[in-house]
């Protein structure tokens, strides 16, 4: 199975050896087409950087500006060279999320990138596109990973703040999509107190908002008493939870918003105390039912839990791959 | 079913013992009978479902779930329950759950043939902690940080009773306790439990640091590398247990068979055995002692190549007299007269050891080349026998280790609280220095002593460079080398190499080494014991 030539999956990320492209690369490149704006998929130093509007706006929060920007419009094809084509449509992972369709002579991929199929306040949501080979993630790769609906996971976080007036909240949140979305939802659901901020997280929250994501108040901790942040909501980023930082906290109940936290152990390694289970990755059901629905001929799979996925599609007479392709971890999701 | 589910939620997040503490107390003061009593019993592993094997589970759930998928999820999550409950389709009109008494008594009444299909529709009644908490209690081994010690310290402050009379009884009672609640719950009349075999809580030593006992007030022993046991006799039965409490009396029938003298003695279990340099009728290394452990009925060869016997260390009861508040002195002498009585192939006295000073002791400590000797207990010998770790009257002064740079070679996840990460290890040395062409082989496999940030290191590590996979096993580019501490080693045929080692840890992470000068087999071989 060795797929078309005009692309080459390499460790560091997706080639195309025609027009010299890569997707998602792990290192800095001449050309890169940038699915999203984490970390593990969008590497700071590329010359040309194609990538939607907001995705190239939080790269260059993060990275300064590459030297080159092509910000792509969604559903618009680009022509790369060598007759090959990319056009970016929403993926519903993150603000400015897209898979790219990838066409030449006729063939059409799919690279997902992140992504999943369940409502998002902050972002665009997915939209299926037929293709012949679908590259899909797998990061909750497994059929123990199913998300519970968001409303009850905020309902238990809502729950504990009320159950303990006099301590807080503190939830560990990935600083890009995660904390957004979750503050959004509890808009939604109609809290309407001010959400508390660790300092890594204001920039992103005001480049949500700068895009028209309305967060309503927040605040930063900085400088607020224990009496100020009893009975508050916090966030912060996962890896703040254990530091120094959270003993200035109320007596804090720690929570950590995360696919993981479906495996209770995973829970427990972090001293989590309130497990939330959200995840902006699509889950088991999400993985497998998207490959129902577009039923490519090949399915390649590039990160997660990819054993299982792969599995799964040859017991339906799918043809599927592992792509053993380096970095793409996320831990914190 | 449903309290006792969020009880265990609540414990598995909980992280403070006191809250842990607190928040079964709370259960068990508010939970009617017999339910609580059935609950402190799945807590500290007190039922056994005979029919409710894990097997039995991963068969009933492969009857609805790709075992493929099945199996990688379970590698994933690191525990059969745990993604049992997470798999399980579920019903879709779901009866009422079952109460906990309702749950025990189903389980119990499955067999091997009903199994299947009677959990099943247990599991369907219920929701995904609810099945969780089934699965876990029908199993045992809950792994939620709950050990018997502190059930029983919760169950003393719900009720405001004395934690050493609950110790006591304990032993004697069967779930789901009643005569025990009816005791601490509705001040009913305690259950007699003088002329009955109970297990005495065991008096623990914690750690000598620096030297500044004086030594005159002291008694030494060998610390023995065997397990502590307790042998009691009493109301014409005898009764071993270890050091948790676990009734081990089966298991090692030619101690408790030919013991009928009415006490409560302490000692340590070792076996006698040529097989492990025990030949001149010594103590055998722990290698040996570990054939016989775990067993519920014991091979006729079994007894005849691993031997048991208990070197005693001390006397709780003898007859009807309470030792424990009397000063060690006493209850040694009294148990230098006790022994006479016992078969002496079966029992024997820890032998007193003498020197002048602390560097007298610590020669003696580290030159003793005994494969059962861990190091040296110092005793007080004005102290009663208390139960538990009281700083002042009981020291250990363990021989230290002993340490080798090893090869990383494979690496499988953990489970328990290292579920999800490579965080069991196989290591290996060279059989001769590599420009010799030697090769790397296996000697030994630990799963302890890194700290959580090193382990996250050590799993990133094994992914990044797997260079095999054999199921759960990942092979790795052997260029990692390991500080690895062990408290001895011996010949063995566990590993290609010849050797085992004798609780290997990881003591350091030598990221500054190259693995071509890691340990060569022969530097090994010499420190066989």
């Amino acid at each position: 199975m060795a797929g078309p030539s005009w692309i080459t999956p390499l460790a560091d990320g997706l080639y195309l050896p025609g027009c010299d492209v890569w997707i998602d690369p792990a290192h800095a490149v001449g050309r890169a087409l940038v699915t999203h704006g984490h970390a593990d998929h969008a590497r700071g130093g590329h010359g040309e950087l194609f990538a939607t509007r907001e995705t190239a706006a939080i790269m260059a929060l993060r990275y300064g500006a590459p030297a080159t920007v092509h910000e792509v419009a969604l559903r618009e094809p680009i022509a790369l060279g060598d007759g090959v084509t990319a056009t970016f449509f929403p993926a519903g992972h993150v603000l400015g999320s897209a898979q790219i369709l990838l066409e030449r002579g006729g063939e059409r991929i799919v690279v997902t990138g992140d992504y999943k199929r369940r409502h998002d306040p902050t972002c665009l949501p997915f939209e299926p596109v037929a293709c012949d080979i679908l590259i899909t993630e797998a990061t909750f790769g497994l059929p123990v990973f199913v998300h519970p609906p968001i409303e009850d996971e905020l309902a238990r976080l809502l729950d504990a703040r009320a159950r303990h007036p006099d301590r807080c909240v503190l939830v560990g949140a990935y600083a890009l999509g995660k904390a957004q979305r979750l503050i959004a939802e509890l808009r939604r659901g109609g809290y309407d107190r001010p959400v508390f901020l660790h300092g890594a997280l204001t920039r992103m929250c005001e480049l949500y908002a700068a895009f028209g994501v309305d967060l309503g108040m927040l605040e930063n901790v900085e400088g607020k008493s224990k009496a100020d942040l009893a009975g508050q909501i916090i966030l912060c980023p996962p890896s703040a939870l254990k530091d120094r930082w959270s003993r200035r906290m109320p007596d804090p109940i720690t929570a950590m918003a995360s696919g993981w936290m479906r495996v209770r152990q995973r829970a427990v390694q972090r001293n989590v105390e309130l497990p939330l289970v959200i995840s902006d990755h699509a889950d088991w059901k999400e993985l497998t039912g998207t490959i129902t629905e577009l039923a490519p001929a090949e399915i390649w799979v590039t990160h997660g839990r990819e054993d299982a996925l792969v599995h799964w599609c040859r017991t339906r007479q799918l043809r599927a791959r592992a792509l053993d392709l380096v970095g793409y971890e996320d831990e914190d999701d | 079913m449903k309290a006792f589910s969020a009880l265990l939620t609540s414990l598995i997040y909980t992280r403070s013992r006191n809250d842990k503490i607190d928040l079964l107390a709370r259960y068990l003061h508010d939970t009617p009978d017999p339910d609580r009593g059935w609950a402190l019993a799945a807590l500290t592993g007190g039922l056994d479902f005979p029919a409710v094997k894990s097997a039995a589970i991963r068969k009933m759930v492969e009857e609805r779930v790709d075992p493929v998928l099945f199996a990688l999820s379970r590698d994933y999550v690191g525990d059969t329950a745990e993604t049992a409950s997470l798999l399980w389709p579920g019903a879709s009109a779901p009866e009422p759950a079952p109460s906990l008494s309702e749950a025990v008594a189903a389980l119990g009444a499955m067999t091997r043939a009903s199994v299947g299909q009677d959990l099943a529709a247990l599991l369907d009644r219920l929701d995904e902690n609810g099945r969780f908490a089934l699965l876990k209690m029908a199993t045992g081994g809950m792994r939620i940080g709950i050990s018997a010690r502190l059930a029983k310290l919760a169950f003393a402050q719900a009720f405001g009773v004395d934690i050493g009379e609950v110790e006591e009884m304990w032993h004697v009672l069967t779930p789901p306790y009643a005569a025990l609640f009816d005791w601490a719950a509705r001040n009913e009349a305690k259950p007699d439990t003088n002329a009955l075999p109970v297990y005495r809580p065991f008096m623990l030593a914690v750690p000598l640091e620096g030297r500044m006992l004086t030594l005159a007030d002291f008694a030494v022993e060998w610390k023995w590398d065997g397990i502590r046991v307790q042998i009691v006799h009493a109301a014409g039965e005898t009764r071993l247990y270890s050091r948790g409490g676990d009734d081990i009396t089966h298991g090692f029938p030619e101690i408790t068979g030919d013991f009928h003298y009415p006490a409560v003695l302490d000692g340590e279990l070792l076996v006698r055995g040529s097989h492990q340099g025990g030949a001149e009728g010594g103590a055998a290394s722990f290698n040996a002692l570990q054939q016989r452990l775990g067993r519920k009925t014991v091979p006729a060869r079994m007894l005849e190549d691993y031997p048991a016997f208990v070197r005693l260390y001390d006397v709780l009861v003898d007859g009807d007299e309470d030792m424990r508040p009397l000063p060690w002195a006493a209850r040694r002498l009294r148990l230098e007269q006790v022994v006479e009585r016992l078969p002496a192939d079966r029992f024997d006295l820890s032998a007193l050891i003498e020197a002048e000073d602390f560097d007298g002791f610590a020669l003696l400590r580290d030159s003793a080349r005994d494969a059962a000797i861990e190091g040296l207990m110092l005793k007080r010998r004005d102290s009663p026998y208390v139960g538990g770790r009281r700083t002042g009257l009981w020291y250990k002064w363990k021989r230290d280790p002993l340490t080798a740079d090893c090869v990383l070679m494979y690496a499988q996840r953990g489970s328990g609280k290292r579920s999800s990460f490579y965080s069991d290890y196989t290591f290996g040395c060279w059989t001769a220095p590599p420009e010799e062409g030697g090769e790397i082989v296996p000697v030994g496999k630990a799963y302890s002593g890194f700290t959580d940030e090193e382990l996250r290191w050590l799993d990133s590590f094994v992914r990044k460079n797997t260079v095999g996979r054999f199921g759960s096993v990942r092979e790795v580019a052997k260029t990692l080398v390991l500080e690895v501490a062990f408290d001895s080693i011996h010949a063995s045929k566990r590993h290609k190499s010849g050797l085992a080692m004798r609780f290997p840890r990881i003591a350091r992470i030598r990221r500054d080494k190259p693995a071509s000068e890691a340990t060569q087999l022969s530097e090994m071989l010499a420190l066989v014991i």
